[in-house]
């Protein structure tokens, strides 16, 4: 099982600014080990953002973002108190979805 | 965070065309600047919500939490103990530091082996370390707080003279000692300027940015992995985790960085 996700959500002017640390490896396939072996790629391959119920952020990721990766956006139409949902799938099928109020 | 790095190097580029026209920004401003651009979204931030939930967790063959552990201001204090550390405890009758403190707490409270305790001190690749995680939660609870670390005890004033030996010993195949690279002003390796610890605001400075999150390493480092780092490039002999040489050394630079702001864990390249 992952690790919780760091969310922050706050107004910033008429729009939401969201911030989010995710907990992960990020392993690009590219790398070997110290036996020379191929560490096997594992990596987040999607990243939803909803808000009540309406997805306000899709993302495909790749092995390229780094390790323990840091995502920043803004959308509009939140308000304070409000609920923005993150989910992320990785390419072994595992997920983690945390959740954070609008401050 | 993949993004940010070439956002960074996109704004210092365009910064230094700007600058180019006004006046020449150093290789430290410029380092400064990518460390802030970082810093809004630092992973320490994972270590410390892992270490909140495992200072509270029951483990341990006594199935005990270290809610209990005393960190030199109570037990079960946390906030600002660690701007304290390391000072004298009587229940173990020597100095500890904050690794060695929750060594002795894992012990004690949780009824784990010294050995096992003592046994997966820091982080690598795919190991994530208890130790890294409550070192970074704790610190985080100290952040802001004034250093203000004590020379009452004869063990606390034995430990810094100590500390103070080893920063000055010069010894390995390069006659090197601490302050070879820490003693004067503006030396650096490679890119990155060491402090001068032999000056309090230097001192200051270094002791207050650690522990810190290595983003060449994506690790969350300690202070003990810190001196174990220095250690290994002074070509020494490994410096054991916790070893009374260890607290010794980090009694030194902590009192002698009492007086500035402790502002960890920090995000460093």
């Amino acid at each position: 099982m992952a690790d919780p996700m760091k969310i922050r959500a706050a107004m910033a002017g008429d729009k939401v600014e969201v911030k989010v640390l995710m907990s992960h490896e990020m392993e690009s396939g590219q790398r070997k080990d110290a036996k020379g072996q191929t560490i096997p790629a594992w990596f987040i391959q999607n990243v939803t953002a909803t808000h009540n119920g309406r997805t306000v952020l899709s993302a495909e990721w790749g092995p390229a973002v780094a390790k323990n990766p840091f995502l920043s956006f803004r959308f509009a139409g939140g308000k304070p108190g409000d609920k923005v949902v993150i989910t992320w799938t990785d390419n072994h099928g595992d997920k983690r979805t945390d959740e954070a109020t609008i401050a | 965070m993949n993004r940010l790095i070439p956002l960074a190097c996109a704004l210092g580029a365009l910064a230094a065309a700007t600058a180019l026209a006004q006046q020449p920004r150093s290789a430290v401003e410029e380092i400064e600047r990518y460390r802030a651009a970082l810093g809004d979204g630092n992973p320490a931030e994972l270590w410390e919500a892992r270490g909140e939930t495992l200072w509270k967790e029951q483990r341990g063959p006594k199935n005990a939490s270290l809610e209990r552990c005393d960190l030199g201001l109570g037990p079960g204090v946390v906030k600002g103990a660690y701007a304290v550390l390391p000072k004298y405890f009587p229940d173990s009758d020597k100095v500890e530091d904050l690794e060695s403190r929750l060594v002795t707490c894992m012990v004690t409270l949780q009824g784990l082996k010294p050995e096992d305790a003592r046994k997966d001190p820091f982080g690598g690749p795919g190991k994530k370390v208890p130790m890294d995680a409550l070192v970074a939660y704790i610190t985080s609870q100290s952040r802001g707080m004034t250093m203000n670390v004590a020379l009452n005890h004869p063990k606390e004033k034995e430990a810094y003279e100590v500390g103070k030996k080893i920063f000055f010993y010069r010894a390995g195949p390069h006659d090197f000692g601490c302050v070879t690279c820490h003693g004067a002003d503006n030396q650096r390796i490679r890119l990155q300027d060491l402090p001068n610890l032999m000056k309090t605001s230097d001192a200051q400075r270094a002791y207050g940015s650690w522990p810190a999150y290595r983003v060449s390493q994506g690790e969350l480092r300690s202070f003990q992995w810190r001196l174990n780092d220095c250690f290994r490039q002074q070509r020494f002999p490994e410096l054991e985790f916790v070893s009374p040489a260890s607290i010794a050394l980090t009694m030194f630079l902590a009192r002698n960085s009492n007086g500035g702001v402790f502002d960890a864990p920090s995000i460093k390249r």
